[in-house]
This record gives C-alpha cells, sequence and structure tokens, in this order.
C-alpha cells in the first residue's frame, strides 16, 4: 500500500495531520500497536520539523508484508551540518517553535530512536529527505553507522537504536 | 488513582471526555516540551503542563496519553478540546502551578518516570 502527504511549512495549525491519517490507516491495518507507535511518533517528529523550517513538504508512506517505510521530502533551506543538527540539545528553531513545544534539538534523535532505519539527505538550499523503516517482525537491523559525505550534499544512515516502548 | 480523585486533588475542572473520571492513571510526567514528552513509553500517564495550544494534544495522541493536565489556570481554547474529543482525551485544567500540581499528585502516590 501506498499514499502520500502534503505538508505546508509554517503552517502549525495542521502540524501532526499526517501523522494522524497514518496511525490511522496503521490501526485499521492491524499493525502491532507498538510498531504503529514508533512509527507515527518518528513521523510526527519529521512533520514538525518541516513545517518548522521548510516551505512545504510531503510524506510518502509504503507499506508492505514486512515494513513501514516513510519517506518525508521538503522543499527548504535544507542542512548545513548534519552531524552536528543531530546532536541532542542543538537547534536552530524560531521562538515561535519553541513556543509550540519544540525546538529543543531532539527531533532528529528521537525520530532515530523511534525507527529500524533512519536515513537523512540534505542539499542546503534547496531541501531536506528523512527515510524511515521500521519492520513489521522482529528483523534487526545493523547497528553500524555508515556516513557518507560528498561535496555540498550530505547523507547520513543510521542503524536501529529503537528505544522499547 | 482515578481522573476523577486527581481533579479534586488539584482543585481541578474536567473539561472534555468526563465520562472517563473513573479511568486509573498510574504515572505522571511534567512538561512543556513535546520532544520530550514523545519519549515517555509507559501507559496510564498522565501529562502535567502549562502549554496550551493543539499540539500538545497533537504529541499526546502520537504518545498515546489519554489524560492531560493543564496548569496556571491556561483557558484551553475549542480547537483544542475539538481534537481531544476526536482522541477521546481527558482535559483537566488546575488554577495551580505545574510545580504544585506535581507535588500533590506525587505526594498522592502518583509515580515518576524518570
Amino acid at each position: 500500500m501506498q499514499f502520500s502527504h502534503k505538508i505546508a511549512g509554517g503552517d502549525f495549525s495542521r502540524a501532526g495531520h499526517a501523522a494522524s491519517s497514518v496511525k490511522r490507516v496503521l490501526r485499521e491495518l492491524n499493525i502491532d500497536p507498538i510498531v504503529s507507535k514508533h512509527v507515527v511518533i518518528g513521523l510526527y517528529e519529521a512533520e514538525v520539523n518541516v513545517v518548522a523550517h521548510a516551505w512545504s513538504g510531503t510524506v510518502d508512506v509504503d507499506i508492505d508484508g514486512t515494513r513501514v517505510k516513510i519517506t518525508i521530502t521538503d522543499k527548504g533551506p535544507g542542512i548545513e551540518d548534519i552531524e552536528r543538527a543531530m546532536e541532542e540539545g542543538y537547534s536552530t528553531a524560531s521562538a515561535e517553535v519553541r513556543e509550540m513545544g519544540f525546538g529543543a534539538g531532539l527531533g532528529l534523535s528521537n525520530m532515530k530512536k523511534n525507527s529500524d532505519s533512519f536515513v537523512i539527505e540534505s542539499i542546503p538550499g534547496e531541501g531536506t529527505k528523512v527515510e524511515l523503516v521500521n519492520y513489521l517482525g522482529r528483523h534487526k537491523v545493523p547497528s553500524s553507522i555508515k556516513n557518507t559525505l560528498k561535496a555540498g550534499r550530505t547523507a547520513t544512515s543510521y542503524g536501529s537504536n529503537k528505544t522499547g516502548i | 488513582m482515578t481522573i476523577g480523585e486527581l481533579t479534586g486533588l488539584i482543585d481541578g475542572k474536567i473539561i472534555c471526555c468526563e465520562e472517563k473520571r473513573s479511568e486509573l492513571v498510574e504515572h505522571a510526567f511534567a512538561s512543556d516540551l513535546m520532544s520530550d514528552v514523545l519519549t515517555v513509553e509507559k501507559e496510564n500517564l498522565v501529562l502535567i503542563t502549562g502549554l496550551a495550544n493543539l499540539q500538545v494534544i497533537r504529541t499526546a495522541e502520537m504518545a498515546e496519553i489519554g489524560c492531560i493536565v493543564f496548569g496556571r489556570d491556561k483557558k484551553v481554547g475549542a480547537d483544542i478540546i475539538d481534537l481531544a474529543k476526536q482522541n477521546n482525551m481527558v482535559l483537566v485544567e488546575s488554577p495551580h502551578s505545574v510545580f504544585h500540581i506535581s507535588g500533590e499528585l506525587y505526594k498522592a502516590g502518583l509515580k515518576s518516570i524518570y
């Protein structure tokens, strides 16, 4: 099953609509509630990031018998230094975002903790793409961390560090 | 304790889903930081916050938190109540500070999660 949602940058009144919609679909598909909770928390953090930092974004959901794959692609300022952005506590969020209860520098690490596979790519000045994969069974993903840094383009993938909700 | 008992301890008022006042809560977490709330792994949890906006409800929806207490006499808007109703969440308003509410509920036996 595949479907998509649009995200409008800056519109906090709708932040969470995509995650809420995906949560309903996962419930209808009888996806394990623990897996579902991880999926929607990761997606919600990503959705808030798009609203907070980007101009627009798309959520693509791809569910098969083994995993839920969510890809969040935005048009926005991108991330200059992904390694730094991954550090808990580091944030470039505005005062408005902080007033909403976010912007404490935990979003990316929460996405990583709630997914079996987390890959982030960003082109400064163009946008950011995040791919979150959660397996439906007891699949294991190597915990090794791979970093690929290229001039002008940064891609970082992380293995599983999921917490046991 | 039940949500009804909790509400009495903090001079609170249930403003959404009052029919769930007999449901039990076991743990509490106080925060205005929603990303911190998303790390919570307990069930039967009450969130105590001084933040009153839609993202508090969205966060509780994702974290599967069924009861939220708003401290410092924060008035919750109709849009927030509507979204909470859709998600069967109990909302409680209290005139006391988050610190005071946390102290009363801790004293009465609600457990901390960290």
